[in-house]
């Protein structure tokens, strides 16, 4: 990968601790974002992809919280470990907005129902910038423009309410674009919205970027929007990441099963009518009640018993760019390795 | 498979809801959330209703089910005793005997089902309504249910709680069958599920066709998924259907040019045919105040002179391909695989490992 990465999240666990016991959320998660590219982090719900990219606002809410890792943002002024950061530090609000934009998943429940939506872009543009109301509202109507809102002027000092969704999720990168943001945490930017306006907003994300160079970081479950959008991709299962690679190599040579079953499992347009779509069997187990051994295997057509139920497979690179979570493609000689250290702990 | 004869044949189907406004709440419009919809389900197949928020395809569906009362139009359901019937104006006390030969699937698993209800009261309380007392009798069929759409019959003591969604979704499908209707109304029924979990849901609903031979009226908006489990797709836009034809002919060589937008719309699962689509631009009319002649004409690529005027009418231009466009006929539009390269196989990104 060419350059050097703006984000690098390192091992990053971050775990809820409510009365009933520990949800691990994220166990264990390592990516990195460059500038100018999209990053998709695709998974089913309870994945962690959420959770993740709330980490790396440091926006965990309680009874989670960031156990262990790091997250690594190289910014002009040098590098800033954001778990190391208070939530409600004074940089950590720099950060926010300013360097991370975030568009979330529910534009109507993400904007303030009381508060123009002119008054929610001036906001942060007054919070960041050293700038006079009237110069944050000029700046507000034109991130509306740019975000291609018509009448912009006049929906400034709309509510939320009043627009459809398509709008509401335009008006909402806008806010999140208010800063120049360097990198765009866009979660389920499109889930709510229909197929017509989703492939707008799709559009729109491409154009913005290509503008401003900046890097996205696409949180889907939906592996359309993915192949559309991203030019890495990492794939997440119970808050660990199975495979990670460039886009291509993950649809057309995904290494990992889950990847595998996750992309036979779609219904897509060259179907034909009427057959039916291999599944993967069982479900996603409940958060209290994980699999020992490698996360997937008792959904996993290759398990291998001893193996598969007894370790955890670790994130190893295969080739140069794409890494994978899977005893299938460790070697050998390192599984015998490892049954063997078992082996000699169990004798003492 | 299916015997062509209809089941279920809708004429000029409107709903109208009133606008209210005012402290008298004086009506002052109308949405028109159906206008002038007439399709024909046959007996064993799935048709499905596609078409973005606000098309007005649920309330389609809800009005076949007679949960709201047409404004206008017919809605001729052939029942199990051969009569055909007109819902539309029907008395609750008619309708009654032929609700149980009508089911509905809903969308939200975890809001259809009463917390507070085990599976054996959520699945066994249409055959209480329908009639059926004796509680040896109920308590075995609902076993017979569970196991029909995969869960195990031990749980029927169990609460919703302690099931996924999926496994939800599959007690929502075992109650719908509980009084073996014909017709099952299938309102979104996948859309709120993780992808693995839809599949299996899917699956399930075909096999369960095959197996008791019902006839599907599928509402959805996701076009892949639609494809999988139809054999004929409506589309609508705006109150209105602008095609209907068979499942494969509408998404190799759509007539309409909205049904061309959304199939290019859809993002597909394949690196290679990115940037290759056309988008829609502007937003979906206001059913309330919709634009004059055809509906679709502000976004269309293709919109001349006449379709801001004239309203377009709802016609057979081959034997079971309707459309509704002033330029069907000329246009020749792009179908469901029009954006992928030359020389692209179409399943190339499909990993070859055997079973799954």
């Amino acid at each position: 990968m060419a350059g050097e990465p703006l984000l690098e999240v390192n091992e990053l666990k971050t775990y809820f601790f409510p009365d009933e016991g520990v949800v691990r959320a994220v166990d264990g998660a390592s990516f990195a974002i460059y500038p100018g590219k999209t990053l998709g982090i695709v998974g089913e719900s309870g994945c962690g992809k959420s959770v993740t990219a709330r980490s790396i606002l440091n926006l965990v809410e309680a009874p989670g919280r960031i156990v262990s890792g790091t997250i690594l943002l190289h910014d002009d002024f040098g590098t800033i470990e954001i778990t190391h950061l208070k939530p409600d530090s004074r940089t950590m609000r720099e950060i926010r907005g300013a360097v991370i934009g975030y568009v979330f998943q529910e534009p109507m429940s993400s904007f303030s129902p009381v508060h123009t939506i002119g008054s929610q872009i001036m906001e942060s543009i007054l919070y960041h910038r050293k700038v006079s109301k009237k110069e944050a509202r000029a700046r507000g109507v034109e991130l509306l423009r740019q975000v291609g809102i018509p009448r912009a002027e006049y929906r400034m000092d709309e509510y939320a309410f009043q627009l459809s969704g398509g709008l509401r999720q335009r008006a909402m990168i806008a806010t999140a674009l208010a800063c120049d943001p360097k990198l765009l945490i866009a979660d389920e930017p499109t889930t709510a919205l229909d197929v017509t306006t989703q492939a707008q907003i799709l559009d729109l994300l491409r154009q913005l970027q290509s503008q401003n160079g900046m890097a996205i970081m696409l949180i889907t479950h939906n592996l359309g929007v993915v192949a559309e959008m991203a030019d890495n991709v990492v794939v997440m299962y119970l808050g660990r990441v199975v495979e990670e690679g460039p886009v291509d190599d993950i649809f057309y040579n995904a290494r990992h099963p889950y990847t595998q079953a996750l992309l036979r499992s779609i219904a897509t347009m060259e179907d034909e009518p009427r057959t039916r779509l291999p599944t993967i069997s069982g479900s996603i187990p409940h958060p209290y009640n994980r699999p020992h051994g490698c996360l997937f295997h008792p959904r996993c057509p290759q398990f291998m018993r001893g193996t598969c139920d007894a370790h955890e497979p670790t994130l190893r690179p295969l080739n140069g760019s794409q890494s994978v979570s899977c005893f299938l493609y460790e070697k050998s000689d390192v599984r015998s390795q490892m049954s063997d250290g078992v082996a000699g702990r169990g004798a003492v | 498979m299916s015997d062509t004869s209809p089941i279920l044949e809708v004429k000029k189907l409107r709903k109208f809801f009133p606008i209210r406004r005012g402290f008298l709440r004086t009506t002052v419009g109308h949405i028109r959330a159906v206008d002038d919809v007439s399709f024909d389900v046959r007996s064993g197949e799935t048709l499905a209703l596609v078409g973005e928020s606000g098309c007005g395809k649920t309330t389609t569906a809800r009005c076949v089910l007679r949960a709201y009362r047409p404004t206008a139009g017919e809605i001729l359901f052939r029942s199990a005793k051969g009569d055909v019937v007109d819902l539309a104006g029907l008395s609750r006390g008619r309708l009654r005997p032929l609700r149980r030969e009508m089911q509905m699937i809903f969308q939200d698993p975890y809001a259809s089902l009463n917390p507070r209800m085990t599976l054996l009261d959520i699945v066994s309380e249409p055959m209480e309504v329908h009639g059926v007392s004796n509680r040896r009798q109920r308590v075995e069929r609902v076993a017979e249910l569970l196991g029909l759409v995969g869960l195990r019959p031990e749980y029927m003591r169990c609460y919703p709680h302690a099931f996924s969604g999926g496994q939800r979704q599959r007690i929502g499908i075992a109650r719908a069958l509980a009084m073996e209707p014909r017709l099952i109304v299938a309102d979104e029924a996948v859309s709120a599920l993780d992808v693995s979990v839809q599949a299996q849901i899917l699956n399930l609903l075909l096999e369960l066709q095959e197996r008791l031979g019902l006839t599907y009226l599928f509402v959805a908006h996701d076009l892949s998924v639609v494809k999988r489990v139809s054999d004929r797709v409506a589309v609508m836009y705006v109150g209105q259907m602008v095609e209907l034809a068979e499942t494969r002919k509408l998404f190799a060589q759509p007539l309409h040019p909205y049904t061309s937008a959304l199939l290019s719309s859809i993002p597909e699962p394949n690196p290679r045919a990115r940037l290759k689509r056309t988008i829609l631009q502007g937003e979906v009319a206001n059913p309330a105040a919709p634009p004059s002649g055809c509906y679709f004409h502000p976004r269309c690529p293709h919109a001349v002179e006449v379709c801001k005027t004239t309203a377009p009418t709802w016609e057979e231009l081959e034997p079971g391909r309707f459309v509704r466009c002033h330029r069907a006929r000329e246009l020749t539009l792009a179908g469901a695989a029009a954006g992928l390269p030359v020389g692209t196989s179409t399943n190339t990104y499909l990993p070859s490992t055997d079973t799954l």
